[in-house]
């Protein structure tokens, strides 16, 4: 499971970082920074929920 | 506009359960489609080709006074709220690095203090009180303002005209002159940071983005995160402190449990959904929402309570559960608007209710629950006043 950020449109609403700080992190700005995007197993749910809650629509799962 | 306590009226369940949209007359007198149900909400709202936040020309709202385009234009500068992606988004851009988790986590310390010296002059006045006035208005008042640069001396003049602009049973040119009123405020507070900006955003935005930004451009954007920063935190606190006297078992695991505040605080902005809809969008061309069609121009309402029961969204949505783990609620919107202070709220939330109910474990109503005064008619929901003993 892999994870793809479209990072020109995030509006860092912060909802991955709240899901998983083990995937997601945020630059200075607030924009999404994937911190691992083969996804780790224990990180799965996590994953498909930050994708089902990010109000930019800006994730996806490959 | 209207509740039944904590919940939204049944006849929001009642299109919900049928046809799903339906043409209303809202509390302006204008036809709106009200759209209710969780996956229709979030789609109006995360499709602005479709459903735009500005308004087209010649766009009236009953009883405003008619405006030049220049007053108009004026008016608008800076409003987020009304404006589209790209243009959306240049504004946006400039504030979301004052709203990251990480930024957010660094005000801990000052929100746990400022929730501390509220419960002292609580404690210190006696029992009862008024929550809504000690607690749960100041308290991101005064968060607000620090972050902004905004000086909370002027509190009392701003909080007046922030819930009289937002009361809809209010004449519409009684409320734009509060608009009106704000706006002038915010010019004097503008022009003082030009000169001397501060470590505040107002002074964050000079200093980095004072070419690109007008005046007017900034009292929008400052006047937007005051009312923002005021009217929503607040009403959470006030209202959310009385659903959990309601559930003194689940108020318990609040207090007791840390692990509990995260996810309770997540089912209170669901449960509560204080912001009725969404802002208006405007169909800019004929559309189906759940089989029904909206023609282009027409005013779309995304009913956030009840997206937020809707029962193909979360089981037994009426029930309030703070176990209930139902991540996507909507309360804070959906789509580019996402509300941007939400990781602050989030914050004021969880450090606010476990210092409360720590403080004063016998902390109980202090007035029937049937006298308890919910506020209608507002943009956003919540109590005008809270009685409570301790």
């Amino acid at each position: 499971m892999r994870l793809e950020a479209d990072r020109g449109a995030c509006i860092s609403s912060g909802n991955c970082v709240m899901t998983s700080e083990v995937l997601f992190d945020q630059d200075d700005d607030g924009v999404v920074v994937l911190l691992a995007e083969d996804v780790p197993s224990a990180e799965e749910a996590n994953a498909r929920e930050a994708v089902a809650i990010c109000p930019a629509q800006v994730l996806r799962l490959t | 506009m209207r509740r039944d306590a904590f919940d939204p009226t049944p006849e929001l369940g009642e299109i919900r359960r049928s046809s799903g949209v339906e043409r209303v007359v809202n509390a302006l007198g204008m036809p709106v489609y009200l759209v209710t149900r969780h996956d229709d909400v979030k789609r109006v709202l995360s499709d602005h080709e479709y459903f735009s936040n500005s308004r087209p020309p010649g766009f009236v709202v009953p009883g405003a006074p008619v405006l030049s385009e220049e007053e108009l234009a004026s008016s608008r500068a800076g409003n987020l709220l009304g404006l589209d992606p790209p243009e959306h988004q240049r504004l946006r851009r400039m504030l979301t690095p004052e709203f990251t988790i990480r930024r957010i986590k660094r005000l801990e310390p000052r929100i746990t203090e400022i929730v501390t010296e509220h419960l002292d002059a609580m404690e210190a006045a006696g029992s009862p009180v008024d929550l809504v006035e000690n607690f749960a208005l100041p308290i991101p008042s005064l968060v607000i303002c620090e972050l902004l640069g905004v000086p909370y001396e002027d509190r009392a003049d701003f909080q007046a005209r922030s819930v009289r602009q937002l009361d809809l049973s209010l004449p519409m040119p009684e409320r734009l002159e509060m608009q009106r009123q704000g706006r002038a405020y915010m010019q004097s507070l503008v022009t003082r940071a030009r000169s001397h900006p501060g470590e505040d955003i107002l002074g964050m935005l000079i200093r980095e983005h004072g070419d690109e930004l007008t005046d007017d451009e900034l009292i929008g954007i400052a006047g937007l995160l005051l009312l923002a920063g005021h009217e929503t935190t607040s009403n959470m606190l006030g209202l959310g402190t009385l659903a959990l006297l309601r559930h003194p078992d689940q108020l318990a695991a609040v207090r007791d449990d840390p692990d509990a505040v995260g996810p309770a605080v997540e089912e209170l902005l669901r449960w509560l959904s204080i912001v009725h809809t969404s802002i208006p969008r405007v169909s800019t061309r004929e559309v189906e929402v759940a089989g029904v069609r909206i023609p282009e121009g027409q005013l779309v309402f995304a009913s956030l309570p009840s997206a937020n029961r809707d029962p193909d969204f979360t089981d037994a949505p009426d029930t309030f559960d703070i176990r209930r783990g139902a991540a996507g609620h909507l309360a804070f919107g959906h789509g580019v608007h996402h509300c941007l202070g939400a990781p602050l709220a989030r914050m004021e939330m969880r450090i606010a209710w476990p210092a409360l109910f720590h403080r004063f474990p016998k902390l109980a109503l202090a007035e029937d629950f049937d006298d308890v005064a919910f506020r209608s008619f507002h943009f956003i929901y919540g109590l005008r006043s809270l009685a409570v003993s301790f």
